[in-house]
C-alpha cells in the first residue's frame, strides 16, 4: 500500500515536472539565445571598431556619412518640424489651462532636445538606412559577395561594417542638432505664428531655459542610439545566412524586420536606462 | 613525386547529422590541374572551401604547403592564402561594383600597386577574357556565361598560384564551356597555377587535366590521371559518368574516349578474323595561335565544325571518331586500309575546305577583329593497324606520320 502512495506521489511530481520543464525549457532557451546573440553582437561591434583606423577607410566611411547622414536629412527634417508643429500645439492648449503660456519655448525645447529629438531621429534613421543595411549586407551574405571577400582576404568586417558604425556614429549626433533645430523651429510655427503666442518669450524662454547639459545629455543618447542601431542592422544582415527559420530572400527579409524592430525596441530601452543616469 | 601543395588528411565534415565529407584524404601536386568530380550535392564545393579557410574541419587537417591550416595564426594564414583565388560556382560578383571595379577589387585591396598598373592589369585580363565592351556595366546587365567570364577575370587578376574553381562552366552553351575550359588551361600554362575544378563537363575537362579525383558518398573513390579513369570501374561511372558521356555523344556526334575505346575493342579487337584497318589522327595546327587571334569562343567554334565534319564524314564510310585531346580527333576506319584510307582523308580535305571556308570567314569576319590574318591548317596522320594491336601505338605512328592536308587563310577586321 506504502509502495502504492509513494508510486502515485511520483506520478505527481513527473506530470508536475514535466509540465514545468514544458514551459519553462523553451523561455530558457529562448533566453539563452538572446544572451548568446548580445554577447555575439558586442563582439562583432568590437571587432569591427577595431579596423576603424585601417587603410582605406576614411573614402568609405565618408561613403557611408553620405548614404545614412545625408540622404536621410530631408526625411529627419520633415518629421522634425511636423513634431515641433505638434507639440506647440499640443503644449499651448496645455499650458493655456495653467495660464503658463509663457514657458511654451522652455516646453518645446527641452522635450524635443532631451528626449524626442534623439529618439525620433534615431527611429527614422532606423526606417531609412538601417533596414537598407541589413538587406545590403543580406544580400551580400547570400550571395556569397562576403564568401568572396574573404578569399579575396579582404576583412569584411573591416569593409562592410566598420565604415556603417563609424558612419552611424557621426551621422547621429548631426542629424539629432538639425532635428531639435528644426523641431523648435515647428514650435515657433504653431504655437506663435498660428495660435498666437508670444514670440520674444518663446525664443527667450528656449534661450534661457536649455543648458549645455541638456545639448550633451541628448548627444550622449544619439551617440548610444548610433551604436545600437547600426550594430543591430549590420549584424542582423551579416549573419543572416545563420537564420534557423528561413533561407535566401525570405532570411534576407526576416532578417531586415528583425532589425527594424529589435533597434526600435533597443533604442526605447537604451533611452530609459540613459536618461536614468543623465537624471 | 613532390610533396603535395595541398593534401587534405583524413578530413570529416558534418552538417547537422549529415557526414559530407567523410574521412577524406587527398593531395593536390604543383602545376598539376586537378578536376574533382562527382554527383551534385556529394560535398565537392565543401571540399573546396576548406582550402581557402571558409569552411572548418570538424575532424583531420586541410594542409597548405604542408603546414595545417588550422594551426596557424591569422598573419601566417593571410600569407600563405596570399596566392589563392577562388571562382565561386554562382560568380560571387559585387552587384553594386562594374565590372571593371570587380576585377579591379583584388587588385586594390589587397597589393600596393598603383592606379596606372592596377588599370592596365585589369584592362589585360578584361580584353583576354572578351569583356572589353562591357567593362563599365554591372553585373545584373550581363549574360550568365558573361558574368562566369568576369569571375574567372577577376580570379586571374592577382596573378593567384592557386585557382580554384567551384563549378566554371556551369550555365554555358558547349562552345562557350569549352572556350572557358580552355581559357584556363591557356592561363594555366602561361602563368603556371596550380588549378583545382569542379566540374560535370566530361570528357571535355579531362582534355586540359593532369589528375581527377572522384568523390562518391563522401569518400574519394579515385585518384590518378584521366587515362586512367578511363579503365576506373565502379557504381559510380554507370550512375554518373554513363549519362554525361552519352550526352556528350549527342551534342558532337562524336564518341566519348570510353566508348570509343569500347566500340573498337567489340569491332576490332575482339575480331577472330585478324584484318587490317586503318586509324587517322587529325589535328588542328597551332591551335594556340589560332586562339589568339580569334578569341577562344571562336577557338571552339571552330573546333566544333571540324570535330562534326569529321564525324559526319567518316561515319557515311563505317568509320568512327572521338576527340582525343584539345585539339586532336582520330578516327578508326575498320573497313579501309592505308591507300583507301588515304583517298577518305584526301576526300575529307576537299569536302571540309568546300563547306566550311565561306562560314570560317563569315565567323572570323563578323565577330571578330585581329590585327593579321589567322591561318587554319590541319594536320592528320595516317597508319595501319590489325586486331591484336595496342590502339595506342597505332595513335602514336598516325600522329608521328603527320601531314598538313588543309590551310587557307581568314582574314579580319582591322582593329
Amino acid at each position: 500500500m506504502a509502495e502504492e502512495v509513494q508510486t502515485a506521489a511520483d506520478v505527481k511530481g513527473s506530470v508536475r515536472n514535466s509540465i514545468l520543464t514544458k514551459t519553462l525549457d523553451p523561455v530558457g532557451r529562448h533566453g539563452l539565445g538572446v544572451v548568446n546573440h548580445l554577447g555575439a553582437a558586442a563582439i562583432f561591434f568590437l571587432k569591427a571598431m577595431g579596423a576603424v583606423f585601417s587603410r582605406r577607410q576614411l573614402h568609405r566611411t565618408v561613403l557611408q556619412v553620405y548614404y545614412i547622414g545625408a540622404k536621410t536629412t530631408a526625411i529627419v527634417g520633415l518629421v522634425a518640424l511636423f513634431t515641433g508643429m505638434v507639440l506647440g500645439l499640443q503644449l499651448y492648449y496645455t499650458l493655456v489651462k495653467f495660464g503658463s503660456v509663457g514657458v511654451l519655448g522652455s516646453a518645446v525645447a527641452l522635450t524635443l532636445i532631451r528626449e524626442l529629438g534623439p529618439v525620433l531621429t534615431a527611429i527614422m534613421i532606423t526606417a531609412r538606412a538601417g533596414s537598407a543595411m541589413t538587406a545590403e549586407i543580406g544580400i551580400q551574405r547570400i550571395s556569397e559577395q562576403i564568401d568572396a571577400l574573404t578569399t579575396m582576404r579582404i576583412d569584411p568586417l573591416a569593409y562592410l561594417i566598420t565604415p556603417r558604425i563609424a558612419a552611424a556614429i557621426l551621422s547621429f549626433p548631426l542629424l539629432t542638432a538639425m532635428f531639435d533645430m528644426i523641431g523648435i523651429l515647428g514650435g515657433y510655427l504653431t504655437g506663435v505664428g498660428l495660435v498666437g503666442g508670444d514670440p520674444g518669450t518663446y525664443l527667450y524662454r528656449v534661450h534661457t531655459s536649455v543648458d549645455l547639459s541638456d545639448v550633451t545629455g541628448g548627444f550622449v543618447k544619439s551617440l548610444v542610439f548610433a551604436v545600437i542601431v547600426s550594430t543591430i542592422c549590420c549584424y542582423q544582415g551579416y549573419f543572416t545566412h545563420m537564420r534557423e527559420d528561413s533561407h535566401g530572400s525570405k532570411s534576407v527579409s526576416l532578417s531586415t524586420t528583425s532589425a527594424v524592430v529589435q533597434s526600435c525596441v533597443f533604442i526605447l530601452i537604451s533611452d530609459y536606462i540613459v536618461t536614468s543616469f543623465l537624471l | 613525386m613532390d610533396a603535395p601543395l595541398i593534401e587534405f588528411k583524413n578530413v570529416t565534415k558534418r552538417f547537422d547529422t549529415r557526414t559530407v565529407l567523410d574521412d577524406i584524404s587527398l593531395k593536390i601536386y604543383r602545376g598539376d590541374v586537378t578536376t574533382i568530380i562527382g554527383k551534385s550535392g556529394v560535398g565537392k564545393s565543401v571540399l573546396l572551401k576548406h582550402i581557402v579557410g571558409l569552411i572548418d574541419a570538424d575532424q583531420g587537417e586541410v594542409l597548405l604547403h604542408g603546414r595545417p591550416l588550422s594551426r596557424l595564426d591569422r598573419k601566417e594564414k593571410d600569407e600563405l592564402m596570399g596566392g589563392i583565388s577562388y571562382m565561386f560556382q554562382n560568380n560571387a560578383l559585387f552587384d553594386a561594383l562594374t565590372v571593371y571595379d570587380n576585377v579591379a577589387m583584388p587588385l586594390q585591396h589587397t597589393t600596393r600597386l598603383g592606379k596606372q598598373e592596377i588599370k592596365a592589369k585589369v584592362m589585360e585580363r578584361i580584353e583576354q577574357t572578351e569583356l572589353a565592351e562591357v567593362a563599365h556595366r554591372y553585373p545584373s546587365e550581363l549574360s550568365g556565361g558573361m558574368k562566369k567570364r568576369v569571375a574567372l577575370a577577376r580570379a586571374l587578376a592577382t596573378d593567384p598560384e592557386i585557382v580554384l574553381f567551384d563549378e566554371p562552366t556551369t550555365g554555358q552553351d558547349p562552345i562557350r564551356r569549352n572556350a572557358i575550359l580552355s581559357m584556363i588551361a591557356e592561363y594555366q600554362r602561361r602563368i603556371g597555377f596550380t588549378a583545382v575544378l569542379i566540374s560535370h563537363d566530361l570528357p571535355d575537362v579531362f582534355f586540359i587535366s593532369n589528375r581527377v579525383i572522384a568523390v562518391y558518398d563522401g569518400k574519394v573513390i579515385f585518384e590518378g590521371s584521366p587515362e586512367e579513369f578511363d579503365d576506373f570501374e565502379h557504381p559510380f561511372r554507370y550512375e554518373f559518368i554513363h549519362s554525361l558521356e552519352n550526352l556528350q555523344e549527342e551534342l558532337t556526334g562524336l564518341y566519348s574516349r570510353r566508348n570509343f575505346k569500347a566500340r573498337y575493342q567489340t569491332e576490332l579487337q575482339g575480331n577472330a578474323q585478324s584484318r587490317t584497318y586503318a586509324v587517322v589522327v587529325f589535328r588542328l595546327e597551332a591551335f594556340d595561335t589560332i586562339q589568339e587571334g580569334l578569341g577562344h569562343t571562336a577557338a571552339q567554334e571552330l573546333i566544333r565544325s571540324i570535330g562534326a565534319s569529321i564525324s559526319h564524314y567518316f561515319t557515311d564510310v563505317g568509320g568512327f571518331s572521338t576527340r582525343y585531346g584539345v585539339d586532336q580527333y582520330t578516327s578508326v576506319l575498320p573497313y579501309s586500309n592505308l591507300g583507301e584510307a588515304r583517298q577518305l582523308v584526301a576526300g575529307f580535305a576537299d569536302h571540309f575546305e568546300r563547306r566550311s571556308r565561306t562560314g570560317l570567314q563569315k565567323m572570323v569576319r563578323a565577330e571578330f577583329a585581329c590585327a593579321d590574318a589567322v591561318t587554319i591548317s590541319i594536320a592528320a596522320g595516317i597508319a595501319e593497324g590489325q586486331a591484336d594491336w595496342d590502339i595506342e601505338s597505332i595513335l602514336n605512328s598516325a600522329d608521328a606520320a603527320q601531314d598538313t592536308i588543309l590551310t587557307f587563310s581568314a582574314t579580319c577586321k582591322e582593329r
